[in-house]
Order: structure tokens, then C-alpha cells, then sequence
């Protein structure tokens, strides 16, 4: 099948026949959303709770000092305030906010409040009351003297001797305070050095990416509420259910069982909120009150105090033969954590795990890093965590190499890129924070996206043309990338399906949809296994209580390793189903097959034996043997009211050695205007291969959405700082992302590869589409004006001064 | 101060203060189809058309729009009767986290109101002012134009 619209080029070829999966069937939630429904938390709060307390944050004025004293009595004494909470009143339990895995990988170095301020807009205290004006009210009556101290306000100075300290009380988990080192990684394979010098041709650059931050269009969001049993409800804008429960539940010395987590519809995370923000002030809140509260980030709040990407300075050394084969690859990374050491490690270790392996032909190969403490705003996990710095300065850097040599990028790439049946030892040296898992390619569709890419872009006619109209100069670029299905051997999803009288299910599930539609694609995956359109399943979604376990919406997780336990469970209460049809029918079934655990767990290529004996059909179970037929309501009301009753239910979950990379080809036509610098994107080709693409609008979704994102990342999106370290931009206004008009026209193409380790052949699609257009664009900039910038955004400015400098 | 708005075809009287803007005079009303993000007029989610012109209500004092008539997406069609915009946007896969959807459906409906067949251009000019920062937007703009397309499809039976 090959399915081709303007802008969406989709190739389905030799993939097993389906009848849901495949399809681009509506969001289950569509209807809700495109009619203002209201299921925000914000709207939940306004309509459920009408007199909840609103909480407000008082940000520390001071990049770094001690609060010397905080005087709350004329914030407590206006009318309508409730509570002001400050290090005074709070809990003082360290933790990490970084919403991960357990053990946690990020140091604990966050509390609720302390003395210390960190950064301009750190947490100094936080009032709730009755509405958001006595609230703010009070947040100015709040009398606050600080010892301000010096602050490192760059990253390259964090290290020095003598710099100040941003976590002198040396935080549990963290690498090496006394030196503001959050985390550190260094991992080697080979003789990096010794390859390096032993090579015909080199290659060392620096490149630098900045501050950015995810904008969902809804801020973060939670409320918190005690229910008439005594049980404290979070309804929170999450990405991550499971993990504010753990957490919350550890700052508040709780029960998990007097903790409930609930996620409604959230408006875009990003990565934004796989972090514990606020949850855990509402939440305390709730419980010194007995109100339900409510906090809701404004938008300058949430550039300024919520989190960010990580700035990265990374130093990338290849090495190779004159005829480009590869033999050494050498990456050090400078990461900048900011004020809080949230997700420092283990996106600093994605910046190469998730590049690195792409060009598995060199031998030598050693990936170290160092991220560090500043008195800035917070980095934490944004789309592409890591991978899309890292990509930044790799695909540039090989970009440059293969003008040095005299090759074709393209080619240069193809005669080094990692190919099915093949490994690479970073697989399994590094992994997110710790050791990682082996792993062996087993689908690819990288040439294809090469070739479909570059022809789509034009590239034959148009690299290093450089077109030229007045002072108006055009180029083409190009970029690989390959990311990950989830975190091999640690991420865990789980599902639970149950069977109606009617014939119809009830998935639950503890995957987040965060707007992704993950919903929507997990419903299709168990209508494919059960043989019933995605409309004869109901789906309910991210309720701790209510839904099983699931790691939540991170890691291009979802698809794979949420889809895998809807897979296993679907299988398990389709055999149980069958089960009762043999009974039924009269007819034979070896226990065993229905019995056993339905295995999907490694390669699920593998016939399931039981379909040699039935098969679902519509609402139907067929017998191979005989083609008789019995309806899934009649087994239902059989066994739920009639003979050898019994529930047909099942719960499964999935965690897999595997995470098998999606692969991405990105190209871009840019033009650059001599005069002024501005680099406008002419054409922009994003080519992927995600495994079968279980709905392709919803992946064409994803690949133009993280890519209109990266344009914006590459362009024009940036903080910018006062000499104090405060951002002097935190509005939509002065941060531009990208409009309607700013959007270049973008060509999606997506060739589908069967992955024998994924649900229904499916690998992970949402993060990979960002890492693409800063070294694609960086590229076509070089391929028209022959000038590298080694630093993002391509602003005019930056542009400009490199176009003055080159003409020196 | 009192006012009196028509929202949706119903007519509404409101205590505000002088200081209070539609956005959050709405959403106290219960119209909690109408979303805000930025409180400045930066980023289109809050639009809703007063008279049939789009306009940021994070922006819009309510006391201006006294007498006047106030439509929010919900106005346009809802879940059991959708218009064919909210259906083109579903149908397109042109809402992920949807929280712009409600401006930018409302904008589009003041551009085909208008403008019956707008080209791609005009499309992205009109509602240029909603941001989306899931989709790219390109599913956006199909799902416009195809929403204009069915519309002269009924129009012209």
C-alpha cells in the first residue's frame, strides 16, 4: 500500500494483513476536544470545585544567597488567605522533581522550600486563598531579606576553583558538588585517542545549543482535593501518574493507598511534565486546609520556573580514512543543569547513546560528560532528551567532514550507518544513567529514507548550486537520526481488558495521553488482536486507582511498551475467550495454549498456535477446523450468567530487553538573505521509519508537530538573560514559536518496517522528528553561503556576524 | 456592574467588574469550552468571535462587549452535532493535545464566513494569531480547507 497526499507520503509494503491497525481511524477523544469539552484540569477545577483555594509562588528575586529572614504575618492576615507556606511550615524531605524510574537516576537536591534560592524565580513561598488576586495580594506582603552570594551564571565557569557553590549541602546522588557536577559520565570502547591519531583525516568541532523551553499550550496544572474517605485526589496536567503519586507520597510521608493520582486530558507536555512542579504543593495544601487547591502556572511562570532543554556545549571528534570509513568517534559533553540536577544524568547520557550508534563502523568510540550546576532555570526532559543536542554538533560536525573529504554527505552517511543484523557496543556500555542493554537492528528502512528524502528535496539539482537571487542565496542540507522505543530492561507498562456481555471490551490502561493519542492507538492495537473495530472498545486512561501501572508518557515509550501490554492482554482474554468457544463448539483445546502467558515478550513474529485452532472474525469466533462460529456475546453471557461462570478479564504487562530505534532523514532547502542574515526554510523533508505506523495521520501528526518544534529551536526560539541571570523574555510575545505563516511547507514521508519486537510490528515515533532541523538547516546554511555556525539558534544576527566574519 | 451578552444564541446577563475581561467572565459562566493559556493576547487559544469577528477574550473587557452577541466553539457544534469544521479537525487527526482547537475552530469559522473559498494562504494569515504547538499545522490547514469544501457541498444543495 502506498498511500501519497500532498505533504504525506506513506509506504506500507509487506506487512501483514490488519483491519484497524494501519488505519488512520479518529482520535477516540477527538469530539471532546475539537468541541472545548471540558476535561482540562483547570476546567475539572472551575466546574467540580467552584470555591477551591488558588495558589500562588513567590519567586526569589536572586540568581544565589540564604533567605535571612521571611516574615508571612501580613500575607496570613488578609482576608480570603488560607495558608502561606514557606521552608518554615513544609515538609523538609529531599527529592528529585525529575518524574523517572525507580531508583531514581536524578540527585536529591530539590525540597519543597529551603533557605537557599538558586536561581532567579527559585520557590521562596507559596499562599493559597480564596482567590487569584488576595493571593498575588499576598504574595507582595511577604516580607523576605536575603544574603545575596556571588552566583555561576555560565556553565564553562561552574568547574573552576573557586566558583561559587550552588548545592554546598552535597545532595544525595549528585556527582561531585564540590565542584557543581551534578552528574558525570565517561564511557569507552577501544583507544579513543589512540584512533583518533592513528587516523588519515580528523575532524574537531564544538558546537553550543541553548536555552529552550517545550510552551504546551496549557501551563502546568494540578489540584488536589480530599475525598469524603480521607483519600487525597491529585488531578494533575502530568505526563507521568505514577510516578507524582511515588513521589508526592515520599515528600508527604503518606500512604500510596491515601494517594490517588488522576490525569484528565492534558494540553501538551513535551516533556515539560515528566516533573513534580507543583503536585506536591497542592497536594500539602489540601491537607493543611481540607480545601480543595488549585495551582495554575502562568505562562512567564512556566518559562521561567517550570523546565527547559538542557544547553549543551559538545566537543565532537571523528576520525577516518580518505575514503571515509569511519574509525573513531569521540564526544564530550558540557551539560548545563541549571539551578537542579533534574534528569542531568540521563540526558546526558542520551546526548550518546541515542547518536553514537548510528555510526557503528567505528571501532574506537568513548562518549564523557560533565552537567553541571548554575544559578539558571531548570533543564529537565524535552523531547528528544539529550539526542537532539547531541545530534546537533554530531550530524554538523560529519557534515563538515564530508566537505573536507570531498564526498557526498549522503554518502559519506550511508557507507557508515548501522544496518539490520548489526550492533554497537555503546548499545550495551551505555544506557539512561547506567549500564545499557545489547541490542541488534532488526528493521530499518534508512536507505529508503535517504533516497526517498533526498529526491523529494531535490538534492541532486540543488546541492551546492547555491541559486541565487539578488542578495537571496539558497542551499540544501541533510541529517540522520535514529531514537529509541522506551528504556530497555526499566520501562514498564501495564493493561488491563475485560470482556462485556455485548461482546464489546474495556481496556484500561496506564499510559498518559498526553495529546499524542496514545489512547487511540492502544484501542486500535487491542481491536486488532480481538478482531472488532476500535469503536467496540471503550478505553479508560491514567488513574492510579483505576488503571493499572504504567512508567508514563516518556522515553518514546508509549507505542512500544504500553502497546506491548495491550497486546499481551488482549491475547490473554482472547485465548480465554476461545476457551469458552471450545466448550461451546464441543470441541478440543489444549489447556496449555489458552493457559500460558500469551508471549510477546521478546521477537513476536513468532505463530501464535493457538489461530490454528481459532480465529476472531468481527464479533465472531471461528474454529479453523470445523468454520463453525460462535459470537464473543454469547461466550460472554455464558460464562458471566450460564455454565462455569467466570469473569474473562486480564491484566499484562510488558517490559523488554529490546528498544528498537526509529530511523529519520531530514532535509532541508533554506534561503539566506545577505543583507540581513534572517535564513528563511524554503522546503523541509522529514523521512521516518517508525515500524508499522499503527495510524498514520496520527504519525504524520507527531513527525510535522516535533518538527515544526525543531524549526523553532533552530530559528528563532531563545532565552535571553539579564547580567543577573533572570530571563528577560518569558512571554509568548518575546519567545517566538513558530505561526501559521512561519511554518514551512513540510513534506512527511514514512516508509513502514515490520519490528519483530513491537506490538503489532510498531516502534516509537514522537521524540525523533526534533532532533532533525538544527544540523539539517545548519547544513543547507553551509551548502549556501559555505559558513558554519557552530551555535544555535541561526538568528539573523548570529548569521550575519558569521557571514562578516567569513568575508574577513 | 451588570451586562447583558448573547452567548451561543442564549441570552445572558452577567455581574462583572469594569476590570474583569470575557475570558474569565466566561469561563465563571461555565463556558468552559473557552481556553486560556497567556493572559496576553499572544497566543489565540481564548479567541471567540464577538459579532462574528475573532477577538483574544483574554484581551476583551466584558463590560465592552455589553449588548453585544458572543460565540464560542461550542456555539458552532458540540460532540453529538458537530459542525464541519470540529469534524474536518478530527477526521484530519488535526487536534493532539487540543487545547488551541477551540480558538483556532472559531477563527476559522470568521474566515469562511467570510470567505467561502479561501486558498491555503489565506488560511494561514486568518488564523495566523492561534498558536498550535503540537500539530505543525499542517493538518490544521487541510482540515480547513476541507471543511470549507464540505460546507459549499451543502450550500450549493
Amino acid at each position: 500500500m502506498s498511500d501519497h497526499v500532498k505533504g504525506f507520503r506513506h509506504t506500507a509494503e509487506g506487512l501483514p494483513l490488519t483491519h484497524v491497525v494501519g488505519t488512520s481511524v479518529d482520535k477516540i477523544d477527538g469530539y471532546s476536544l475539537v468541541s472545548g469539552a471540558p476535561v482540562y484540569t483547570d476546567d475539572i477545577a472551575a466546574r467540580e470545585f467552584p470555591h477551591r483555594l488558588h495558589g500562588k509562588i513567590l519567586g526569589s528575586p536572586i540568581p544565589q544567597g540564604m533567605i535571612t529572614s521571611i516574615d508571612t504575618s501580613s500575607a496570613e492576615e488578609l482576608p480570603g488567605v488560607h495558608l502561606v507556606l514557606t521552608f518554615k511550615n513544609t515538609p523538609r524531605t529531599f527529592y528529585t522533581t525529575a518524574g523517572q524510574g525507580w531508583p531514581e537516576p536524578s540527585p536529591y537536591d530539590n525540597q519543597m522550600f529551603t533557605e537557599r534560592v538558586r536561581f532567579v524565580g527559585d520557590r521562596v513561598a507559596a499562599v493559597f486563598a480564596d482567590t487569584v488576586e488576595a493571593a498575588e495580594e499576598a504574595l507582595h506582603r511577604i516580607k523576605v531579606t536575603y544574603q545575596e552570594e556571588p552566583a555561576v551564571l555560565d556553565a564553562s565557569d561552574a568547574m573552576k576553583p573557586g566558583a561559587p557553590l550552588v548545592h554546598p549541602e552535597n545532595p544525595k546522588g549528585a556527582y561531585d558538588p564540590a565542584h557543581n557536577v551534578a552528574a558525570h559520565v565517561d564511557v569507552a570502547v577501544g583507544d579513543v585517542d589512540a584512533a583518533l591519531a592513528a587516523s588519515e583525516v580528523t575532524i574537531a568541532e564544538t558546537f553550543e545549543t541553548h536555552y529552550a523551553q517545550h510552551v504546551p499550550m496549557e501551563t502546568h496544572t494540578s489540584l488536589a482535593y480530599v475525598d469524603d474517605t480521607g483519600k487525597l485526589t491529585i488531578v494533575s496536567s502530568t505526563q507521568v501518574p505514577w510516578h507524582v503519586r511515588r513521589i508526592v507520597s515520599r515528600i508527604l510521608g503518606m500512604p500510596m493507598s491515601k494517594l490517588r493520582v488522576i490525569k484528565p486530558r492534558i494540553g501538551g507536555g513535551f516533556g515539560a511534565k515528566q516533573e513534580i512542579l507543583i503536585d506536591d504543593l497542592v497536594a500539602y495544601a489540601a491537607l493543611r486546609t481540607g480545601l480543595p487547591c488549585e495551582i495554575e502556572l502562568t505562562r512567564k511562570e512556566e518559562f521561567i520556573a517550570s523546565r527547559t532543554r538542557h544547553p549543551m556545549k559538545i566537543d565532537m571528534s571523528i576520525g577516518c580514512d580518505t575514503a571515509g570509513h569511519f574509525k573513531a568517534l569521540k564526544m564530550y559533553v558540557l551539560s548545563n543543569t541549571g539551578a537542579y540536577g533534574s534528569h542531568s544524568l540521563t540526558v546526558m547520557s542520551n546526548t550518546g547513546s541515542k547518536t553514537l550508534p548510528l555510526y557503528n563502523k567505528a571501532n574506537d568510540v568513548r562518549f564523557y560528560g560533565d552537567a553541571v550546576y548554575t544559578n539558571l532555570p531548570v533543564p529537565g526532559a524535552y523531547r528528544g532528551y539529550g539526542a537532539t543536542q547531541g545530534y546537533a554538533a554530531l550530524e554538523t560536525t560529519i557534515d563538515d567532514l564530508a566537505a573536507k573529504l570531498h564526498m557526498d554527505p549522503i554518502e559519506l552517511r550511508t557507507m557508515n550507518m548501522i544496518q539490520v543484523g548489526e550492533g554497537s557496543p555503546i548499545f550495551e556500555a551505555l544506557g539512561e544513567g547506567r549500564q545499557g542493554v545489547a541490542q541488534t537492528i532488526k528493521s530499518s528502512s534508512l536507505p529508503e529514507l535517504l533516497a526517498l528524502g533526498a529526491q523529494a528535496i531535490g538534492w541532486q539539482e540543488k546541492r551546492g548550486k547555491r541559486a541565487r537571487v539578488g542578495h537571496k542565496v539558497r542551499g540544501v542540507g541533510m541529517s540522520m537520526h535514529m531514537q529509541g522505543s522506551g528504556i530497555p530492561l526499566i520501562d514498564m507498562g501495564a493493561a488491563s481488558m475485560k470482556l462485556n456481555e455485548d461482546g464489546t471490551y474495556f481496556l484500561a490502561v496506564g499510559a498518559t495521553d498526553i495529546g499524542t493519542g496514545s489512547d487511540t492507538i492502544l484501542t486500535q492495537m487491542a481491536a486488532e488482536i480481538l478482531g472488532v473495530s476500535a469503536d467496540m472498545i471503550s478505553t479508560l486512561s491514567s488513574d492510579t486507582d483505576l488503571t493499572p501501572f504504567d512508567v508514563g508518557a516518556y522515553a518514546s515509550s508509549t507505542t512500544f511498551v504500553s502497546g506491548g501490554a495491550v497486546v499481551k492482554a488482549a491475547k490473554a482474554i482472547r485465548n480465554q475467550i476461545f476457551s469458552v468457544a471450545a466448550e461451546v463448539l464441543g470441541e478440543e483445546l489444549d489447556p496449555m495454549l489458552v493457559m500460558s502467558d500469551p508471549k510477546v515478550e521478546g521477537d513476536n513474529d513468532q505463530p501464535d498456535p493457538i489461530l490454528s485452532f481459532y480465529r476472531m472474525d468481527d464479533g465472531y469466533v471461528v474454529s479453523v477446523r470445523s468454520g463453525r462460529r460462535v459470537s464473543v456475546s454469547e461466550i460472554a453471557y455464558r460464562a458471566y450468567y450460564e455454565v462455569g461462570q467466570h469473569q474473562i478479564a486480564s491484566t499484562q504487562s510488558f517490559v523488554s530487553p529490546y528498544s528498537p530505534p526509529p530511523f529519520a532523514a531530514h532535509f532541508a532547502e533554506v534561503e539566506v538573505d545577505d543583507l540581513t542574515g534572517k535564513v528563511t526554510v524554503v522546503n523541509y523533508v522529514a523521512a521516518v521509519d517508525c515500524g508499522v505506523s499503527i495510524n498514520p495521520n496520527l504519525v504524520r501528526g507527531q513527525v510535522v508537530g516535533a518538527v515544526a518544534n525543531g524549526i523553532g529551536f533552530a530559528l528563532t526560539e531563545e532565552y535571553h538573560f539579564s547580567a543577573r541571570g533572570a530571563m528577560t523574555n518569558p512571554s509568548l510575545f518575546d519567545y517566538k514559536i513558530l505561526s501559521r505563516r512561519d511554518m514551512p511547507p513540510v513534506q512527511v514521508i514514512v516508509v513502514d518496517n515490520y519490528e519483530p519486537t513491537g506490538p503489532l510490528g510498531a516502534k516509537s515515533v514522537a521524540e525523533i522528528g526534533i532532533n532533525g532541523p538544527i544540523p539539517a538547516i545548519g547544513n543547507a546554511i553551509f551548502d549556501a553561503t559555505g559558513v558554519r555556525l557552530h551555535r544555535s539558534p541561526y538568528t539573523p544576527e548570529r548569521v550575519l556576524n558569521a557571514l562578516r566574519e567569513a568575508q574577513k | 456592574m451588570r451586562i447583558s451578552i448573547t452567548v451561543n444564541g442564549a441570552q445572558c446577563a452577567l455581574d462583572v467588574d469594569p476590570g474583569d475581561v470575557l475570558l474569565d467572565v466566561l469561563r465563571g459562566a461555565d463556558y468552559l469550552e473557552v481556553k486560556g493559556t497567556c493572559h496576553a493576547g499572544d497566543c489565540g487559544a481564548c479567541t471567540v468571535l464577538v459579532d462574528g469577528h475573532p477577538v483574544a477574550s483574554c484581551l476583551t473587557l466584558a463590560a465592552r462587549v455589553d449588548g453585544h452577541s458572543v460565540t464560542t466553539v461550542r456555539g458552532i457544534g458540540d460532540g453529538t452535532h458537530p459542525h464541519p469544521l470540529q469534524k474536518a479537525f478530527v477526521e484530519n487527526g488535526a487536534a493532539q493535545c487540543g487545547y488551541c482547537i477551540p480558538g483556532a475552530i472559531v477563527s476559522a469559522k470568521a474566515l469562511l464566513d467570510e470567505n467561502p473559498e479561501p486558498t491555503e494562504d489565506e488560511v494561514r494569515l486568518a488564523m495566523d494569531a492561534n498558536y498550535c504547538r503540537c500539530t505543525g499545522y499542517e493538518q490544521q490547514i487541510e482540515a480547513v480547507l476541507d471543511a470549507a469544501e464540505q460546507l459549499r457541498k451543502e450550500g450549493h444543495r
